[in-house]
């Protein structure tokens, strides 16, 4: 059995799997709920300043987009904070904590930017016993247009100055999370860590219009004729998560700093792809908003039999461990050659990957062979783009061989070189050349 | 109340029995269960489905239009190749024909429903009487049609889309040919046929004749002689003879006239059905009949085939079907004499027959199964007259491969011709392409205009 206990910047939780600050942490019933599934932590709804709380609208929050069978891909929300009072919150934190000692509670806070609202709320979050804090930077809808949330995460000078305040205010260890609806992660998260945060975790939410009502003209979730941009996730951010969190895990100023991932994780190895990029635990929440706390379980199993099949002993063994292969474009091997074979014995005759090539790409997959619908790569056509593999319905029917050193490469017309040799050192750049000349 | 009574009787089943065995064998999908069985396309280029199918619909583009919501669309792929779709959609062999060649068959053994979702698209765009064609301008050519079978009718719409006057001749009361006579009960429900025929002709420029029958009422050279050209839907009226004694005993009926009679019934209490019955024959007609006979609440009712199950004309679906309300389908027999009791029929002789070199002969041995009623199922014949010289070739009309008959200004398509596979949507295919024919006739024959000077 794989160890699947967590320790993150010294918060320790049973597994990987916490539940993301969001609408299934906004109280002691569903966390209490989640702990009972098996989460191994939660980041509780985030906590507004002391006062009226926030209120939300009483129309529509969330929008879906569909996949096969109306399968959930991409979710969009503009639910703000928590609405409920700050005393509430705090004294169910407190309750849930006792309850559920093995289980990590974060406090989410987003405050305005003022020294004294954080210096006020971080002594009342400590009583509750929470084991750390996150900040919420990345909330990009309502609270963004209060000077809050992303606005404050788009300032990488805001976010160095209030992580400061928080690590002089508490000892909990301090989780900065980050918005992606920025051009480089990689400036927010430096500053985080100049600020002396103890970890990042990304991605919020992402700036989006889920659909439109074309009967009404107006954005889905539409309330009251109108509609608002809203925090995108789920399946569909994964991509733009995982790379943000490769980005930082590989950027040398900040390379090493506890990342807790977040965007679209729905399986098990949607989890093992953000930790072997870096992360060193993971956050979830609309897989739980979309199937319940359930889904747990086999995040759990799968996560632990993948890392028993692979002889992976505990987290730190796989964290990271893809991050020495995230590179630049620059460092590819111009030298590696592949092409696309089809498995005819697989191949059930569908046709796909013959009209993309031919009408879209470089035209290397036969229709015909002798008269008979027949699909096959022409390997002096073939440039190994991977477009036929990535449209084709049957899984492993068609594959990327990579040709030998010293193998003849039909297109070119030249053995494939057995050195490594990338764009920096390529006669056609121009960078190159210069430094040559 | 039902009965179990000796004899040919109706109303052997309780009124509301028949409701239930007469509904819709596969019932319409929904709009959920269309968009899930629509998501399963793979959108094929250069799609099988769509070389399999007789007509050529575009199925992968029919089906994405009903996935993205657009069933109005849809439903105009259908009918720019099929304006018969809708009831193709209920009685096409798709298992022989689209489905059959389903790459999903490939990869899972479950092709796509493209049966049911067209039947899905063409029943939205019918209930809403959406009409998706208009008359060209008036051409002044005038064809007749003989026969408002699917070749008749699908010629006469394309003809009338093209501006020509149509006149159609039938010799029945209503139009529709097989589909409104010749097809099961279950699969076409609710007075589908009719609706179809008024669907068709409200593209306008169509008149019909019922009742006028080829050789009785008009011949072929009198339509030559007032129409500009003539297509010849005429179906395959007759029927095979069994040539064995006790032929013309009561109890001995055609299965195309118990199958017609079916149709026109309302209630179906009132069509009668023997307590014992046995079906000649290993086509569809045969089947049909069978399994209606059962659904009439016929005690026992046995297919008998003179060849193998693997030479039925029946696909492998309807005789499943058949099996599944308790027909028995018996192989390698053929009828050697109707055993007769005070002049009806009482049961059937039948000897045991085998395949040497390819040939089929009877082994000798013989049996009886007693029956009150016995089906004739054992193929159509065409009834040639009023055709004049025509040319034939084994008892069907000759063309060439746009439909043209030996005879000057005549097509013709459907069972009738030479290569007629028996089918629908095939007598669709060749009804339209008839008339696409004539209609390049017509332009050929017609002197381009030219610039006046």
């Amino acid at each position: 059995m794989a160890d699947l206990r967590n320790n993150f910047v010294g918060i320790k939780s049973p597994n990987p799997f916490w539940l993301a600050s969001a609408p299934p942490t906004d109280k002691a019933y569903n966390v209490e709920r989640a702990f009972k599934a098996g989460w191994g932590g939660v980041v509780w709804k985030t906590l507004g300043e002391e006062g009226p709380p926030v209120v939300n609208v009483n129309g529509p929050r969330y929008g879906a987009i569909w996949g096969a069978d109306r399968r959930l891909l991409g979710f969009n929300n503009i639910e703000l904070i928590t609405d409920r009072d700050l005393y509430v919150n705090l004294r169910e934190m407190k309750q849930v904590k006792m309850n559920w000692p093995d289980r990590a509670l974060i406090a989410s806070i987003m405050v305005p930017c003022e020294e004294e609202a954080w210096k006020a709320i971080l002594p009342l979050v400590e009583e509750t016993g929470a084991d750390g804090i996150e900040l919420n930077f990345g909330c990009p809808h309502g609270m963004s247009e209060r000077g809050m949330g992303a606005a404050v995460g788009q300032v990488p000078e805001y976010i160095e100055m209030v992580v400061r305040w928080c690590k002089q205010y508490t000892r909990m260890p301090v989780i900065t999370k980050l918005t992606p609806n920025i051009t480089d992660i990689r400036k927010p998260a430096r500053a985080a860590k100049a600020g002396g945060t103890d970890a990042v975790s990304l991605i919020n939410t992402i700036n989006s219009i889920v659909s439109v009502d074309l009967d009404n003209f107006a954005p889905n979730p539409t309330v009251g004729g109108k509609g608002t941009h809203g925090g995108y996730c789920g399946p569909a951010v994964k991509p733009i998560a995982l790379n943000m969190v490769a980005e930082i895990a590989r950027d040398p100023e900040t390379s090493g700093l506890p990342i807790s991932g977040i965007g679209g994780i729905t399986t098990w190895r949607d989890a093992a792809e953000f930790l072997v990029l870096g992360a060193g635990n993971v956050q979830v929440c609309t897989a739980a908003m979309t199937y319940g706390f359930k889904i747990v379980q086999e995040m759990i199993s799968g996560l632990s039999d993948w890392m028993d099949a692979k002889g992976h002993r505990d987290l730190d063994d796989i964290t990271g461990r893809a991050v020495p292969n995230v590179t630049d474009w620059q460092y590819l091997n111009l030298n590696y050659i592949a092409k696309a074979k089809i498995d005819q014995d697989s191949c059930i005759k569908c046709g796909r990957c013959h009209i993309v090539c031919e009408d879209t790409s470089h035209q290397a997959i036969t229709q015909f062979v002798n008269g008979v619908r027949h699909f096959e790569v022409m390997d002096d056509e073939c440039v190994g783009c991977n477009l036929c593999v990535s449209v084709c319905p049957v899984e492993n029917c068609i594959t990327m061989e990579e040709l030998p050193a010293g193998a003849m490469d039909q297109r070119t017309g030249k053995p494939v070189d057995p050195n490594y040799a990338n764009w920096t050192t390529h006669p056609n750049n121009p960078m190159a050349r210069q430094a040559a000349e | 109340m039902g009965t179990t009574q000796s004899g040919i009787l109706g109303g052997r089943l309780p009124l509301a029995d028949y409701e239930t065995n007469f509904s819709d064998l596969h019932p319409a999908l929904d709009r959920h269960e269309a968009l899930v069985a629509s998501d399963r396309c793979y959108f094929c280029h250069d799609a099988p489905c769509m070389t399999a199918c007789p007509t050529s619909i575009d199925i992968p583009l029919f089906i994405r239009q009903i996935s993205t919501g657009n069933p109005i669309g849809s439903a105009k792929t259908i009918f720019d190749q099929n304006i018969l779709g809708g009831m193709c959609a209920r009685v096409c062999p798709t298992e022989t024909l689209c489905e059959q060649a389903c790459v999903r068959n490939t990869a899972e053994e479950r092709p796509v429903e493209i049966g049911r979702l067209q039947r899905y698209a063409t029943d939205i765009a019918m209930k809403e009487n959406k009409q998706f064609y208009t008359r060209a301008a008036s051409s002044g050519q005038k064809v007749a049609v003989v026969g408002a079978g699917p070749a008749g009718l699908a010629c006469a719409h394309r003809l009338a889309v093209k501006g020509h006057e149509v006149v159609i001749y039938d010799a029945r009361e209503k139009s529709g040919g097989l589909n409104e006579y010749g097809i099961a009960a279950y699969k076409t429900v609710d007075d589908f046929a009719q609706s179809e025929v008024d669907y068709v002709l409200s593209i306008g420029g169509i008149e019909v004749r019922h009742g006028q029958a080829l050789g009785r009422d008009f011949s072929l050279g009198d339509l030559t002689e007032q129409y500009d050209a003539v297509f010849l839907g005429l179906g395959l009226a007759g029927v095979n003879a069994l040539r064995i004694e006790g032929e013309n005993a009561e109890g001995l009926d055609d299965a195309v006239d118990f199958i017609a009679a079916l149709r026109q019934s309302k209630t179906k209490a009132d069509i009668p059905v023997g307590r014992r019955v046995v079906v000649l024959g290993g086509g569809m007609t045969a089947i049909d009949a069978a399994v209606q006979a059962k659904l009439l609440g016929a005690e026992e009712v046995t297919i008998c085939y003179r060849r193998g199950k693997e030479h039925m004309n029946a696909s492998e679906f309807e005789q499943d079907l058949a099996a599944s309300k308790g027909v028995t389908i018996r192989h390698w027999l053929q009828p050697k004499r109707i055993a007769l009791k005070d002049g009806k029929v009482a049961g059937i002789e039948l000897e045991y027959t085998r395949l040497e070199d390819g040939k089929l002969t009877t082994t000798g041995e013989t049996g009886i199964i007693a029956a009150d009623q016995i089906f004739k199922a054992i193929g159509q014949t065409f009834e040639a007259s009023g055709l004049g010289s025509l040319a034939f070739e084994a008892g069907r009309i000759v063309t060439d491969a746009e439909g043209k008959t030996s005879a000057a200004n005549v097509w013709a398509g459907g069972d009738c011709v030479l290569g007629g596979e028996d089918l629908t949507v095939s007598a669709v295919a060749m009804g339209r392409d008839a008339a696409e024919a004539i209609n390049r006739a017509f332009a050929a024959a017609t002197p381009q205009a030219s610039a006046v000077a």
